[in-house]
């Protein structure tokens, strides 16, 4: 393992990282804590316990927004801070303004912790938060680049490497993509109203949906892949050529891709027809980056065998393939008539989230933590290996349900009587979801437990005396 | 010149320069120096015990 090298001569700022990365594992617990508790609600609808602040309304922006923005958004913080640094070879610009995010961010975290489950919501999904907060992301979003532009500014290394040109992509189009879809008039503290209205409020509101999913979920975590799969591997990235294209490919496609939300919706019919083409023209750059990152395994797939670090990263990269494909076909028209307001989203939503985005993070953190903390490995390699897993049997559970219950729910919508009246209810299609509901619960539960062994294993592996914790020797 | 000419155009500029980058990224030209960047992920002690690694299974 390559993990264990501290001597680069430079002096890094590794507060703002341990910090961040420690904040993931704690804000990853909460938000999927919360996933399961509403994912049982759908089960067991009594569980709101006909509390206002309980109900799944209520939890579920609580859900998606802690996923989101605290517990994956931690992680781009803790590892854009950290690869920066590292190759660009200089400590980070601002270490104060650094700070400032540190605290901003879990300022912000608090409030939409407070707010979402009082009930205060915008109503756009993913853009829930009142202005106040909104306000404050964009003070600390724009804190954020200009740490991270100006330690590229002042770089030691010629190249600019190429994971920061992903970590850089997703930072600008963060700004811009939540600067232009939270535009509200404010009528009191606690609500305000969008600036656009109808069908172009839709179209702002999936621009920016789809682009958070493009550059947040996909764009910045690709930045993590580049600099975390050729490390654990030992070996740099298979193709540098091909990640240059991957890049300008990827941003250049992505911020077409957002009409797909909205199929025969009052949106333009050539609109729904761009949209749809640009996802599918999208599949090219996704699976060119998820190849040349498995790749860079070429030549030591052995490494698989003993490092349950590097399965993390390989396999996350296998759901980011997976998500990759599936989502293009969602996105044409006549397969989406059948998956759209179905569970089938979800599954697939999940596939990317907790496949790749959520196994990436926590392939990279095995990496981190150790690093971060001058020890060479993680406290127990075996823990790590049953979290690896864990989350791949929790992930597996989640999607095959959601797909089968998906499917069968667009079927039976769309089932029709010889007299044109509909073969089912909705109440009928809902009660026969029921069992996969109850394995999407238990693939939740899976994964959640994966998360409390790694926190059991980060806390024994902060706390854990110098040399205590050798990496272990290459076979 | 009408909006639907002035997309045509920006259509062609893009996709010229999207080949542009595909061209200069595969160009002899950039290979060492993408190599070297390439490299940038591993410190130096790393990559001298990454050299004698390779150097062993020749």
């Amino acid at each position: 393992m390559m993990n264990h090298s501290q001597s680069t001569g430079a002096d890094y700022n590794y507060t703002i990282v341990r910090q961040f990365a420690l904040t993931t594992v704690l804000w990853g617990i909460v938000g999927m804590s919360v996933g399961v508790l509403i994912a049982a609600q759908l089960i067991w609808p009594q569980l709101n316990f006909d509390t206002p602040w309980l109900t799944y309304s209520r939890l579920r922006p609580l859900h998606t927004n802690a996923v989101i923005f605290a517990f994956g958004t931690s992680a781009l913080f803790a590892t854009s801070y950290y690869v920066v640094q590292r190759t660009c070879q200089i400590r980070l610009f601002a270490p104060k303004l650094a700070a400032f995010t540190f605290w901003g961010w879990q300022a912000v975290i608090i409030a939409a912790a407070i707010t979402l489950p009082m009930g205060f919501t915008q109503g756009k999904e993913y853009a829930e938060l009142e202005w106040p907060i909104d306000i404050a992301i964009a003070i600390i979003w724009v804190s954020y680049a200009i740490v991270f532009f100006g330690t590229i500014a002042k770089r030691t290394t010629s190249h600019i490497y190429v994971a920061n040109w992903f970590f850089g992509a997703f930072i600008i189009t963060v700004a811009v993509l939540h600067i232009v879809n939270s535009m509200a008039v404010p009528v009191s503290l606690f609500k305000s109203y969008s600036l656009y209205s109808g069908a172009v409020d839709a179209m702002v509101q999936w621009w920016y949906g789809h682009n958070a999913v493009g550059f947040l979920l996909t764009a910045g975590f690709l930045g993590m892949m580049y600099y975390f799969v050729p490390k654990q591997a030992g070996r740099p990235v298979y193709s540098y050529r091909l990640s240059i294209v991957h890049f300008w490919a990827l941003i250049a496609l992505y911020i077409w891709a957002g009409p797909h939300h909205l199929h025969y919706t009052a949106l333009p019919d050539w609109t729904q027809s761009l949209g749809m083409v640009m996802s599918l023209i999208l599949f090219a750059p996704s699976w060119g980056g998820m190849i040349n990152g498995i790749m860079t395994l070429s030549g030591a797939w052995h490494k698989l065998r003993t490092d349950p670090v590097l399965r993390f990263l390989v396999v996350s990269l296998s759901f980011y393939g997976m998500s990759t494909f599936e989502g293009p076909m969602m996105a044409i028209k006549t397969v989406n008539a059948l998956s759209h307001y179905t569970d089938w989203t979800i599954g697939h939503v999940h596939s990317g989230a907790l496949g790749w985005v959520a196994m990436v993070s926590i392939g990279s953190l095995y990496h981190l933590i150790p690093v971060l903390f001058g020890h060479g490995r993680m406290y127990s390699m075996k823990l790590v290996n049953v979290h690896f897993w864990l989350a791949t049997i929790g992930t597996v559970l989640y999607i095959v349900s959601m797909w089968i219950s998906g499917v069968m729910q667009g079927l039976m919508w769309r089932a029709v009587n010889s007299d044109g009246t509909l073969t089912y209810s909705f109440v009928e299609s809902l009660e026969a979801s029921y069992p996969f509901y109850f394995v999407r619960f238990i693939g939740g539960c899976f994964f959640l437990t994966g998360m409390f062994i790694m926190a059991y294993n980060v806390i024994k592996t902060v706390k854990a005396s110098k040399d205590s914790l050798p990496a272990i020797a290459e076979a | 010149m009408d909006y639907g000419t002035f997309q045509g155009i920006l259509t062609i500029v893009v996709m010229v320069t999207f080949v542009g980058i595909f061209f200069w990224a595969y160009s002899k030209h950039s290979k060492s120096k993408f190599d070297e960047a390439a490299n940038l992920v591993f410190t130096e002690d790393e990559l001298a015990k990454m050299s004698k690694d390779s150097g062993d299974q020749k």
